[in-house]
């Protein structure tokens, strides 16, 4: 099992999560963060003064997925979320030590 | 002889002038700080509000406009005394209670606008003290210098509705309130942009509509010199937001929104002194000029002076009722279609350059005084601590977005 975290722009998700249901990925936690990377955020100008605004908003996606469609969900995720332009995001993809689904109990493979 | 068309118009424009303060200008200001201070800037605008309306009441009223000396009126209508409930005002067909609550609302909304210059930093005990101080010093005898049968008005000075009263008065007690309370904590580099620009946009709209009640209610009559008063107003108004518009739009090849409607207050506060003199056509001068100056003026004092009048007091309020006062000479001569002067332009222009200067020094002048007086009583800055955490938490306990 492998967690894949995705941390994409906002206005990517609903696509995403369009991608990732055609491929039979069921689920998915999505928060609103907050960081940057390359692009070190931007600046907006108001009054005529620039401001730095370095965080910018982002969603993160946690997926947990068995081995067999991690790299399945890894290409949808990127190519929903893909604009060609700097900001679009990075996935990162984490073994899973154990799963548990909380109502039946049941476990790993049979939790996600 | 009291007239009840006038008296409706003026109990109609003295809402909409409290309309400007309560939420107009709260909102303005509110949306173009950080979100931590959110509640802490309506507040000082709502506590003004307040206390200005008491003393006005108890003197600042009778300071303004009772017979007195030439710079200063007497305490001979304090807490409204011999002012009789069917009285005209002098002069006007309008009881004197509605005159004395449309001219509170101007001494509600002065001292609130030099909210704009010390947000996110002052003690609030410290707002409260020196607005009081703020009102009875500089407000009312300015009043009365201009509008009280003072010396500026024996010298027949024009200011209709408050250049130099409100908006001089307001901008160079701000730039010097900041400049002797210091910069936020990472000025300027460090500052963070305007939290809500979507609540610039509606208190500023607030403000434009109360503009109307501000400019045509300083008439104090209905009939025609309001109506010209209203629409040279919205002229100037929309010129200014365009030319502001057109300069950003030009210069980083963004328009901004909260550019566009800080070229609004610019064009309103431009147009004020000029607004019962002038003719259409004045209004779009007066918003071409006041929209220009406005915006250069805005650099001048954060990147050149380097002071922190946060939201820009001075720039907006000072240059722009400055401008329009001396416009007035200019714009209020037949050929544009004004009213007319009653001396020859030049001293016409002289009389009102004198009543910018002398107005701003006794502004600068008192202010220097009232904050020493409020630092030594209650002190002036909240601690850096408490300024990083926020006013809404550390000064009233409260929280802007619970969400």
């Amino acid at each position: 099992m492998k967690l894949v975290i995705a941390i994409i722009q906002p206005h990517r998700l609903e696509q995403v999560r369009d991608a990732l249901t055609e491929i039979g990925v069921h689920g998915m936690t999505v928060s609103d963060v907050r960081g940057y990377g390359r692009q070190k955020g931007h600046t907006e100008v108001y009054r005529g003064s620039e401001y730095e605004v370095s965080y910018l908003p982002k969603n993160r996606i946690d997926v947990a997925v068995d081995d067999s469609v991690v790299d399945a969900t890894v290409e949808a995720i990127a190519n929903a979320a893909r604009s060609g332009k700097i900001g679009d995001g990075k996935i990162f993809v984490l073994d899973l030590g154990s799963a548990m689904r909380i109502r039946t109990g049941e476990t790993d493979a049979e939790a996600l | 002889m009291i007239d009840t068309g006038d008296t409706a118009w003026m109990l109609t424009a003295t809402t909409l002038v409290l309309f400007m303060t309560l939420p107009g200008l709260a909102l303005f200001y509110a949306g173009l700080v950080h979100a931590r201070n959110v509640l802490s800037a309506l507040m000082q605008c709502i506590a003004i509000a307040c206390g200005a309306s008491i003393l006005w009441f108890a003197v600042a009223y009778s300071i303004s406009f009772a017979d007195g000396t030439a710079f200063f009126g007497g305490l001979g209508k304090s807490f409204l005394n011999g002012v009789a409930r069917d009285q005209a005002y002098s002069g006007t067909a309008i009881p004197e209670s509605v005159f004395f609550m449309f001219q509170m609302t101007f001494a509600i909304i002065t001292p609130a606008l030099i909210v704009g210059a010390y947000v996110e930093r002052i003690k609030f005990a410290a707002v409260l003290l020196f607005s009081a101080l703020w009102l009875l010093i500089v407000y009312a005898p300015v009043a009365h210098w201009v509008w009280g049968g003072g010396w500026l008005a024996e010298r027949g000075a024009l200011d209709f509705a408050g250049g130099m009263v409100v908006h001089v008065t307001a901008g160079v007690s701000a730039v010097t309130i900041a400049w002797m309370l210091g910069g936020r904590v990472g000025f300027p580099d460090e500052i963070r942009p305007p939290h809500a620009p979507w609540m610039v946009m509606v208190g500023a709209s607030m403000l434009w509509i109360g503009w109307f009640g501000f400019n045509a209610g300083s008439a104090l009559a209905s009939g025609a010199d309001a109506g010209m008063a209203m629409l040279v107003t919205h002229l100037s108004a929309a010129t200014a937001s365009l030319t502001w518009l057109v300069i950003e739009w030009v210069r980083y090849g963004r328009p901004s929104l909260v550019g566009l409607v800080t070229g609004t207050i610019a064009g309103l506060a431009t147009v004020t002194p000029a607004s019962g003199y002038i003719g259409p056509i004045g209004g779009v001068i007066c918003g071409l000029v006041g929209g220009a100056v406005c915006y250069a003026a805005v650099d001048l004092v954060k990147k050149v002076m380097k002071i922190d009048d946060s939201l820009d007091v001075l720039a907006v309020h000072g240059f722009g009722g400055a401008t329009g006062t001396i416009l007035t000479a200019v714009l209020a001569i037949p050929a544009f279609a004004g009213i007319g002067l009653k001396m020859t332009m030049v001293e016409q222009l002289g009389v009102q350059v004198l009543g910018v200067v002398a107005v701003a020094a006794w502004s600068a002048i008192a202010t220097i005084v009232i904050v020493r007086v409020t630092q030594a009583l209650v002190g002036l800055r909240v601690s850096e601590e408490d300024e990083r955490a926020g006013l809404d938490q550390t000064a009233h306990g409260e929280t802007g977005y619970n969400l």
